[in-house]
């Protein structure tokens, strides 16, 4: 079994500038009619990516220079929108695979479903994600690692301390992200919520 | 000191504290939908798990539902498929499907509360964002993603952290023409797009006392497009009198208990708050977006804001804006001429939004410009049956507007009802985000259901009240 554990995880890393990406933006609504997330990834920021070709611009995740990427790194308020998970299955499954994403703050619901997933989602204050961003646009191979134990993510020589809430980090690093056990190892007490509340027994 | 609804809902409903630290949180309604439900009983069956509550879970079909005939197998077959794998998950789990053939579908959003499902005190969950609707009654109402639907499905519980909440007041009195999505738009340009994150809002004051359950619906859907994962107005007798008689409301003695119970839940006087915002409803005007978030937004009568006035974060998104929009700082937004109008939507596609608009057109000799094309999309099958008894049907044909069946329709590209190329549409739905309506360089410009009738007479955006001599 792979191991679940996501304690350090390495690049090579990908920009991704600008505020407020929404979910329709990193996986556009046509490509939600379908009943599984497989091949979602090559639909990744698909809108994005065709009209910067038109307007003779490359997106990162068309730009071959980041093709290998693993690590995202993203700024304010990203993934905002709608609860798809299909925008972090997207991600998850473009290219190489992204692992984990770094940006200056993200949406609530996105944030929860990439926990989900095993994608540890940690902030950076801007000028650190400005400073990351341009490093890897001047050098694509740059090592970049993600020490989410550590909370520092090392980009060539320079060390960014992180941030994530320590509930979903140590999920993460101590591999219990995967929720739905511990959840149904309290039946008993789920029950008993359930009879306890007046409108599942029709307010008897 | 006192409680607030969100944190007396919270403790109900709490189940166990988790190792990660979260809560372990009872849900009380679990709705679902095609689209993001088929990989969670997937993964359920990949389990080897059941359905553990399946009478607290519902389902609907909306967003890929087409408006013209739902007549199946439906065209499109990816659509169909979907179809076919809901019929299959609610069959062998035995779930209540309010299914197109019963005349029982709609937007999950509108169904819920129309069956009486959406009650106060309650937790409420969808794989759906605007899951935040539902707090209108009192409920604490959040979307969720594929993998908590399967954890619902499997355990009936979600792994949650505790919300700050933070109190919005509207005070006064709406003028006349300025409606609960100006109110929401408002709010959100007040406090950004993000501004709710990490919050619960709880919505108060005199406007939301006179509001009808609709037009707290409106604003309670909209508090994600401001960042916050719900938003609640405390249940009052409004709520009751809404929910009296509906199919899944209690009835008979149960009746006088639940309303009690749901008297509890209400925030006590004395409930501290994590912050107080307060507006004066006079300050609010109608209200239209014009960039590519919803809190982009203007006064019907202003100009389009200069990036260099605006806060560092939003420069550059504004300036993208400009660009996708095809819009100037300094231009107003009178005058923009559109191509489609779209009054529908989990926003404002309810009876009364609905009611309203046919009352303001009605007897008044007015057309659809000829080079518009205008919407009318119920949120359900049961509202429409309504509005065709009503006559509302006939009053929206004569002045030009297609009457449509039930369904998502244009708030989202999955279903046939898309923008072309770059055409610009006004419209009662929720996200003005790129993309959003179908086309990938369409433009969306967000307003109440009487300022899209109004746009889609004059074929351009202009002020209702004048239009319609609304005074
Ligand atoms: S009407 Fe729009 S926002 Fe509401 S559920 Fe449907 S697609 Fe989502």
């Amino acid at each position: 079994m792979q191991d679940s554990r996501r304690e350090t995880l390495f690049g090579p890393g990908v920009p991704l500038r600008g505020n407020d990406i929404d979910t329709d933006r990193i996986i556009p609504a046509r490509f939600l009619r379908t009943v599984t997330f497989d091949g979602l990834g090559d639909h990744a920021f698909e809108d994005d990516r065709l009209q910067l070709k038109e307007q003779g611009k490359v997106h990162p995740f068309d730009d071959p220079r980041f093709a290998d990427g693993t690590i995202l790194f993203v700024n304010k308020n990203f993934g905002c929108g709608s609860s798809r998970e299909h925008a972090p299955q997207a991600i998850k499954r473009w290219g190489k695979c992204i692992t984990a994403i770094v940006g200056e703050s993200f949406a609530e619901i996105f944030f929860g479903n990439c926990v989900s997933l095993g994608v540890p989602c940690v902030t950076v204050d801007a000028v650190s994600a400005d400073a990351i961003q341009s490093a890897i646009e001047a050098d694509p191979n740059v090592a970049v690692k993600l020490d989410l134990r550590g909370k520092a993510v090392h980009v060539g020589v320079n060390r960014y301390p992180v941030e994530m809430g320590e509930g979903p980090r140590q999920q993460l690093v101590e591999g219990r992200w995967d929720t739905t056990g511990e959840l149904l190892a309290n039946m008993p007490k789920i029950r008993e919520t359930a009879n306890r509340l007046k409108y599942v027994s029709g307010y008897k | 000191m006192g409680k607030s609804l969100y944190e007396k809902v919270f403790e109900r409903h709490t189940v166990a504290l988790l190792p990660s630290g979260q809560v372990q949180l009872f849900m009380g309604l679990h709705l679902i939908h095609e689209v993001t439900s088929p990989q969670a009983f997937s993964m359920l069956d990949e389990l080897g798990l059941k359905v553990a509550f399946p009478a607290r879970t519902f389902a609907t079909v909306d967003h890929i539902v087409p408006t013209t005939s739902q007549l199946r197998p439906l065209q499109d077959s990816l659509a169909e498929q979907m179809m076919v794998h809901l019929e299959g998950n609610v069959g062998r789990h035995g779930i209540r499907f309010f299914s197109p053939d019963k005349g029982e579908q709609g937007i999950v959003h509108v169904v819920g509360p129309e069956q009486g499902l959406t009650q106060p005190g309650m937790t409420i969950c969808c794989g759906d964002s605007h899951t935040s609707t539902h707090g209108a009654f009192g409920a604490i109402a959040f979307g969720i993603g594929t993998s908590q639907v399967r954890d619902v499905l499997a355990t009936q519980t979600l792994a949650m952290n505790r919300l700050k909440v933070r109190r919005i007041e509207v005070n006064g009195k709406l003028r006349p023409g300025v409606y609960a999505k100006d109110v929401a738009l408002y709010v959100i340009n007040r406090l950004g797009v993000n501004g709710g994150v990490g919050y619960a809002y709880e919505y108060a004051g005199e406007v939301f006392d006179n509001f009808s359950m609709d037009e707290r619906m409106t604003v309670c859907n909209m508090s994600i497009e401001g960042g916050a994962r719900c938003g609640y107005v405390n249940p009052d007798q409004t709520t009751y009198q809404y929910l009296k008689g509906r199919p899944f409301a209690p009835s008979g003695d149960a009746w006088a208990k639940a309303v009690a119970d749901w008297d509890s839940m209400k925030s006590d006087s004395d409930a501290a708050f994590d912050d107080v915002v307060r507006y004066d409803a006079a300050d609010i005007e109608p209200m239209v977006t014009w960039g590519i978030h919803p809190g982009q937004s203007l006064a019907v009568g202003d100009k389009i804001p200069a990036a260099v006035d605006a806060i560092a974060d939003e420069r550059e998104s504004m300036t993208e804006a400009y660009r996708y929009m095809s819009f100037e700082p300094g231009q107003p937004i009178n005058g923009t001429r559109i191509d489609v109008a779209f009054i529908g939507s989990c926003t404002n596609g309810r009876l009364s939004d609905f009611a309203e608009v046919a009352r303001l057109i009605q007897g008044k000799n007015l057309k659809v410009a000829s080079h518009v094309r205008a919407l009318v999309v119920p949120g359900s099958q049961s509202m429409r049956e309504e509005m065709i008894a009503l006559g509302l049907d006939k009053i929206f044909a004569t002045a030009g507007f297609e009457f449509r069946e039930a369904g998502c329709s244009m708030c989202l590209a999955m279903n046939p009802d898309k923008l072309q190329g770059r055409q610009v549409c006004a419209s009662s739905s929720n996200r003005n985000f790129k993309g959003r309506q179908g086309s990938p360089t369409g433009r969306t410009l967000l307003m109440s259901p009487a300022m899209v009738a109004a746009a889609a007479i004059k074929g351009e955006v202009t002020d209702a009240r004048r239009l319609f001599g609304i005074a």
